[in-house]
């Protein structure tokens, strides 16, 4: 993570003009009742009244500059917190994108949320206007501290003493609520994440009538947020009132403590009422210690979370010296792949070749390691054994933009944002996708029909996850996605499940078309792949059968089974029919 | 349909500051002897405050000029204790409000959540989960200021100001008017300051939800993109929507930070009309020193605490868009819910009949869709109903209007001969097990996520269940078996997998009425002609609906029905279409096609 010293490094011509205008507005602060000393002394006192003109322009003047330098002060602030702030937010955004599969299996959707919005947030602040009062807080002090030691030095070290005491309170104060941040940070993100799944899975809930389940599950965690924030505020309500009282005693102790060295002889009288009206002045910045301390503590809990997500380095990313291929026609190799994830066996001793724009078709059981081929090739997880080749290079050898980009994958899940229908599918070539080509992919993927009949057409937006689209529509959307990117690889992964027979016949043909295309077609149904050039068909992770569609009936093996399955009653009547 | 997606803002209904205000406030009546407690608290607070500088002028006046070492240390323990009172009711100050604005965020909190639990579909299908999300956790915590500082800023700051006042006009009326002739300039500005900050705050918030909906489609979705080598692009999309938040803050700040130059100009303006007035029309003569410097420390003791308020206008001015949002949503009436006289629906037999039964989506605006037109038929108990057709047909509509999912716009549909808009949801739902197309899977173990259909239902029928659909075997081959724990929308399981497990959890259910909307579309044939057989026992007596676009699934229905074109093309026995050489048949023979 990028230090966070060095956001502010980058914007210190920012900060040093707000700072400058804020000692501006603290000197016209002073200048005030100099003017008001003199109204008294000179005008009313002397009756100078050829002054007043004067004073009393001087007076608006300082009102003016005032809240000149202020509103430039706060804005400037205001402004250099939320680019910094935005400025964490995207480069913690674009870290996030780097990590791999693993991590977003293993992390919740809401947690991260909470980090890129709500921590983000508490940090901004820092740099906002909980480091403006800082600054304040600190000249204040410091301009206040200077001229107590030149009326006397003695004494000063009391308010000395008490406000390095109020350094030392906020410190063990920070460490204190830093615990309890840390964890109303995480309650947050629970909160975050158990809401986030009872939204996302709204339709299971109510199907199931659990709104009251899901209810109490929001409400104990609910509480735990509350109790969390109980513990933050009682620790608050330990040192907040002693910041407080550190505030409120120091101008009587002074006074006290000046009244000896008066009645001593030290300190004329007259001293001693100036040192305590500078005392007084100190009252607001020791206030206001508790209240920045706790802002502080937060932000640092926040920062803490954030690191931890940057502590995490993507499993798989590009090695140092990558070949780059000029021209990819499509090959894919396997080599006796093994995959095997958390210690579980998945693939095991997976070889073939598919030549480009040839086909291979991979059947078998739910669970059989089907989809986690595709994730190899992909390289959302690494082989553990043996190598995956494009073109004869090993894939790891390859730019993952250079991989992924020749690859065209229509997946498993569907998944659309909410966006129009257009944006959905040009997805990767946003910019420079012509109009004429995601209408040629929509037709044919079968569902430039129905787009067509949309309210916008391409330009409808569609809800998160596509609802308000059928599940055959947004399957469509899907295939036109992947078919639009003209990769030399399409990868289907059992993609057209949720569309009708008629349909699904239609888009099989169309894909047979497209003949300078390496294709990969995972399915369930033996018409999706039977025209396949070879077909595999897993078992366990395993190649249990291989061959073309009429080796492989002649084996009758297992992707015999599923043929006589899904056709053999059909065989049977059609037998009939032929004998009737 | 109007979708609102993570581009654009949101739309509110009601923009009505001083009810939302109001309404706020209402909660924190629920606590006036708390509240009454902390502003007691305050009241010897600020007692003690104003009796401190009275100590110094005896300490300096009286002790120390009379060289009363021991009157000085009397009056300083004096201090001392009367200052430890203070700290002492500052503490209690702090707890008890504490106590009561979390307690009052809990309270809202809990208050939004139930009430989106009994939304309907229409509503989580307009806008994205991001954007829901948002209110939940970030509007709701942006309310805690708001409540804290109105009852520790806003009543003593006020009640200073009217003293202060009242004190002045008693001194020197001519004077006091004049050192307050600005507050009609200042009352006009700040109007005009927070009316442009608060549309700009609205926006604000708004952008900060689109933020919250695009991390959510950004993670969720990472697959597709990582996929698609989208990572450029979405970082892009992901800076606009960043950028258009900072620039809206930078619009608002713009605005809201002249709430304190405003004030700090009415001040001084103030004091040099208080001097003018004092001096130039009054005349030297008629106005003492004493009186001048106590009017310039009145001036002081009447603006900060206007300082403190407008500080205070302007947070409640920010955060008041938040409570509007919450409030928007409190305020969405949930379309469907149970009738004033709504009864609860015995246990049923499970005949269902449509009636003349149309549903439009969306209707009344541009994006409406008719469905179903005049829809009717009617099934018995027990009797398993295939449903077919293209996509897009309205098959999983049907299913959903028998769950009441959706409310249709004519026609009525009955179970057991009671009109389902007559009877309790939850009586009804309770009696359907419903496996929808999204295959939902909670965090949790695999357990937990079967039982989630009948939490009450002993082992051996949930071994039942998982056997039935064929799950048990790859369950049991799982480290953990039926206790290995689930990643979010479980995230390691294949699809086909998934799917099985959300089978189990309808088939748990034992519920009269099944509807299967793609319950094996993932599912590889022998698994689901095990899950066909296995499930055989289980369907005994029920009714059941099921989708499917592959025709082996169902071959043994009962009765088939041909859903397209906003009605049903086509029913009768799987033999009886076949005859009939109609639609079924066509579609039948297109999947024999290449054979």
């Amino acid at each position: 993570m990028k230090k966070l010293h060095t956001y502010v490094r980058e914007h210190w011509l920012g900060y040093s003009f707000a700072i400058l205008c804020m000692v501006g507005a603290i000197v016209l602060d002073m200048i005030y009742p100099m003017i008001t000393q003199s109204i008294v002394d000179d005008v009313i006192l002397e009756g100078k009244m050829n002054l007043l003109t004067r004073l009393l322009l001087g007076i608006v003047l300082v009102g003016v500059g005032r809240s000149i330098l202020g509103y430039f002060k706060e804005f400037t602030f205001d402004r250099l917190a939320s680019t910094v702030g935005s400025k964490l937010r995207k480069d913690l955004f674009s870290h996030i994108q780097t990590l791999s599969m693993n991590y977003f299996s293993n992390t919740n959707t809401g947690e991260l949320m909470a980090r890129v919005k709500d921590d983000v947030d508490r940090i901004w602040d820092v740099f906002g206007y909980v480091g403006m009062l800082t600054v304040e807080v600190i000249i204040h002090v410091s301009i206040v501290l200077y001229c107590m030691f030149e009326r006397n030095w003695k004494l000063a070290f009391l308010p000395l003493f008490t406000m390095t005491l109020c350094g030392i309170l906020a410190v063990i104060m920070e460490k204190k609520l830093d615990r309890v941040y840390d964890g109303i940070s995480e309650e947050n993100a629970v909160l975050t994440t158990v809401a986030q799944e009872n939204l996302a899975g709204v339709r299971t809930v109510k199907a199931f009538v659990r709104e009251k389940y899901e209810i109490q599950k929001f409400l104990s965690h609910n509480h735990r947020y509350y109790e969390l924030n109980i513990t933050q505020s009682k620790i608050l309500a330990r040192y907040y009132p002693v910041f407080q009282f550190i505030g409120k005693a120091l101008p009587i102790a002074s006074t006290i403590l000046g009244g000896f060295s008066v009645m001593k002889g030290e300190m004329s009288l007259g001293a001693l009422v100036a040192f305590v009206e500078y005392t007084r002045n100190c009252t607001w910045p020791m206030e206001m210690v508790g209240w920045l301390g706790n802002a502080i503590s937060q932000a640092f809990a926040s920062h803490k979370k954030l690191k931890a997500i940057y502590a995490v380095e993507p499993e798989i990313k590009n090695e140092e010296d990558i070949i780059t291929l000029d021209q990819v026609k499509g090959e894919i190799t396997f080599e006796q792949v093994s995959f095997q994830i958390e210690k579980k066996e998945i693939l095991k001793d997976i070889s073939f070749c598919v030549k480009p724009g040839k086909t291979l078709g991979i059947m078998g059981a739910t669970g059989s390691g089907k989809t986690s081929v595709i994730n190899l090739l992909q390289r959302f997880y690494e082989v553990s054994e043996g190598r995956i080749l494009l073109e004869g290079v090993d894939i790891r050898e390859l730019s993952l933009k250079q991989l992924r980009s020749n690859i065209a994958v229509v997946a498993q899940d569907v998944f659309l944002f909410s966006d129009s229908v257009e944006e959905n599918i040009k997805l990767g070539q946003r910019k420079e996708m012509k109009e004429e080509k995601i209408k040629e992919a929509a037709s044919l993927a079968k569902a430039s029909d129905f787009i067509e009949r949309l309210e916008n057409c391409y330009e409808t937006v569609i809800g998160e996850r596509g609802v308000g689209l059928s599940g055959g529509q947004k399957q469509r959307i899907s295939i036109a996605r992947a078919l639009s990117k003209k990769s030399p690889i399409l990868i289907l992964d059992d993609s057209t499940s949720a569309l009708d027979m008629e349909t699904e016949k239609e888009i099989q043909k169309a894909l047979e078309k497209i003949r300078d295309t390496t294709k990969m077609i995972i399915a369930h149904r033996i018409s999706a792949v039977r025209h396949a050039d070879e077909i595999i068909y897993l078992e366990e992770g395993q190649i249990a059968e291989r061959g073309t569609h009429e080796q492989l009936l002649a084996k009758k093996g297992l992707y015999y089974q599923t043929y006589e399955a899904q056709y053999g009653s059909r065989l049977q009547e059609e037998r009939r029919e032929k004998w009737q | 349909m109007a979708v609102n997606s993570y581009r654009e803002d949101e739309v509110l209904e009601n923009s009505d500051k001083k009810k939302h205000l109001l309404r706020l406030l209402s909660y924190l009546m629920e606590y006036k002897g708390n509240i009454f407690m902390v502003l007691l608290c305050m009241a010897v607070t600020v007692g003690i405050s104003l009796v401190n500088p009275l100590i110094i002028e005896r300490a300096l006046d009286v002790h120390v000029a009379a060289k009363d070492v021991l009157g000085l240390m009397k009056l300083g323990i004096f201090a001392l204790m009367l200052n430890l009172v203070y700290v002492f009711m500052v503490r209690i100050r702090l707890l008890v409000m504490a106590k009561v604005t979390n307690k009052i965020l809990l309270t809202i909190r809990q208050d939004l959540y139930e009430h989106i639990q009994t939304l309907s579909f229409a509503f989580f299908d307009s806008r994205p989960t991001g954007k829901i999300l948002a209110r939940i956790i970030g509007d709701i915590n942006a309310l805690k200021d708001v409540l804290n500082n109105f009852v520790t800023t806003l009543i003593p700051e006020f009640v200073t100001v009217i003293g202060v006042v009242i004190i002045m006009m008693i001194k020197d009326v001519r004077m006091a008017l004049a050192s307050l002739s600005t507050i009609p300039l200042m009352m006009v500005s700040i109007f005009l300051v927070q009316r442009a900050s608060h549309k700009r705050w609205r926006i604000f918030r708004k952008k900060s939800s689109n933020i919250n909906a695009y991390v959510h489609e950004a993670v969720a979705g990472i697959h597709v993109i990582q996929s698609f080598g989208a990572e450029e692009e979405t970082k892009e999309i992901f800076s606009e929507v960043v950028e258009e938040h900072k620039n809206a803050f930078w619009d608002a700040c713009r605005y809201a930070d002249l709430f304190g130059p405003v004030i700090d100009l009415c001040w001084g303006i103030g004091a040099m009309m208080l001097y003018l007035v004092g001096i130039k029309v009054l005349g030297v003569e008629k106005v003492t020193v004493g009186v001048l410097v106590a009017f310039g420390t009145y001036i002081n003791m009447f603006w900060r605490p206007i300082m403190n308020l407008s500080n205070f206008y302007n947070s409640v001015v920010t955060n008041l868009t938040a409570a509007e949002r919450i409030f928007d949503i409190l305020d969405t009436k949930p379309d469907i819910t149970d009738e004033e006289e709504a009864i609860f629906l015995p246990q049923v037999k499970g005949e269902v009949s449509f009636e003349d039964v149309s549903f439009t989506y969306d209707r009344g605006t541009p994006a409406e869709t008719k469905v179903l037109s005049k829809v009717s038929f009617h099934i018995e108990p027990g009797e398993t109903i295939a449903l077919v057709g293209p996509t897009g047909a309205g098959k999983t509509t049907i299913v959903n209007l028998i769950s009441r999912f959706y409310d249709i716009e004519e026609g009525t549909i009955r179970m057991d001969g009671y009109d389902i808009t007559k009877v309790t949801l939850e009586s009804l739902r309770k009696q359907m097990g419903i496996m929808t197309q999204d295959n939902f899977i909670f965090q949790g173990t695999i357990r937990e996520n079967i039982l989630y259909g009948r939490p009450e239902a002993t082992e051996e029928e949930m071994i039942e269940a998982a056997k039935a659909v064929s799950a048990h075997e790859f369950i049991m081959k799982m480290e953990q078996g039926y206790d290995t724990p689930l990643k979010e929308q479980g995230a390691g399981l294949s699809i086909g997998q998934r799917q099985l497990i959300a089978f189990a959890r309808t088939m748990i259910c034992k519920p009269k009425i099944l509807i299967l909307d793609e319950a094996t579309s993932s599912i590889d044939t022998h698994t689901e002609l095990l899950v066909q057989k296995g499930i055989q026992a289980l369907l005994q007596g029920r009714t059941s609906f099921v989708i499917a676009h592959r025709l082996s699934t169902i071959q043994n229905a009962d009765r088939i029905f041909v859903i397209d074109q906003g009605g049903i093309l086509e029913q009768g026995s799987p033999g009886e279409l076949m005859e009939k050489k109609g639609a079924y048949y066509r579609l039948y023979m297109a999947s024999c096609m290449d054979i």
